[in-house]
């Protein structure tokens, strides 16, 4: 499998080059991602314990949430 | 009339592209000049940046609007990306693989007294590209909290996300007379 690369390019001497990432760049690269995966579902199930909670508390006043708008 | 504005040196992406780092700039010149036109391979779309390859010491101020909302915020932490942890500028700046096909954002990145021995101030504008309502407009005002002179700059995406062939970078060096 090709490994990601990344250029760098010398302002003095106007070479570039295209290098290969090393495993331990390639290997951070999945940490950040997997960080990413996390912190995005995370926010999901905050989010879904929000809607749940809402939902519950809505159902305990008798409440639709477009009546519940109105009130606002 | 002096010619104050030079270019360095500039690339076109021939294939997909972790990151792309302008090395060994000289120091004669007051002030650099980076202006890129960028899309990710992702849908991540967060332009990092990296003087020196330093990992620390960058915040950053953010004012945008995304297409329907005004936005602003502070970015204190540093975001991993290719090859690590990278400074984060602002909120967007690189198109998304999920905009409309073969379009590309447009930014610019203006690095004041770049070799001087103080912290580094620099400012950013971008727009993204999109044919629907969802598309970034952005001025950011990065800093650098450190005095070593800048020899390099380096540029990449947040998360997984790498530059497309045909991204474009461009070094200018100015001077102030």
């Amino acid at each position: 499998m090709t490994k990601p690369t990344r250029v760098e390019i010398n302002c003095t001497t106007g070479e570039q080059s295209i290098i290969e990432l090393t495993d331990a760049e390639i290997a951070d690269m999945a940490t950040a991602a997997q960080a990413a995966q996390d912190q995005q579902a995370a926010a999901q199930a905050e989010d879904q314990a929000k809607a749940t909670a809402k939902a519950a508390l809505l159902a305990r006043l008798g409440l639709t949430a477009d009546e519940f708008a109105t009130l606002l | 009339m002096a010619n104050t504005y030079t270019l360095i040196s500039s690339n076109t992406l021939t294939t997909t592209t972790s990151s792309v780092t302008f090395s060994s700039i000289p120091a004669t010149y007051t002030d650099l000049k980076v202006v890129g036109s960028t899309r990710s391979s992702t849908s991540d779309q967060t332009l990092l940046y990296r003087f020196n390859a330093s990992t620390s010491n960058y915040t950053s101020k953010y004012l945008g609007g995304t297409g329907t909302a005004a936005e602003s915020a502070s970015f204190t932490t540093l975001t991993a990306g290719a090859g690590g942890t990278w400074g984060r500028i602002g909120n967007a700046g690189v198109n998304a693989s999920t905009t409309t096909a073969t379009t590309f954002s447009n930014w610019e990145l203006y690095i004041q007294n770049y070799a001087s021995a103080n912290n580094k101030s620099s400012s950013f504008n971008s727009v993204t590209e999109n044919n629907t309502t969802a598309a970034f407009a952005e001025l950011d005002a990065p800093l650098w909290s450190d005095t070593t002179a800048i020899t390099s700059v380096g540029f990449a995406v947040y998360n997984t996300g790498s530059f497309v062939q045909y991204s474009t970078f461009y070094l200018y060096g100015i001077k102030n007379s």
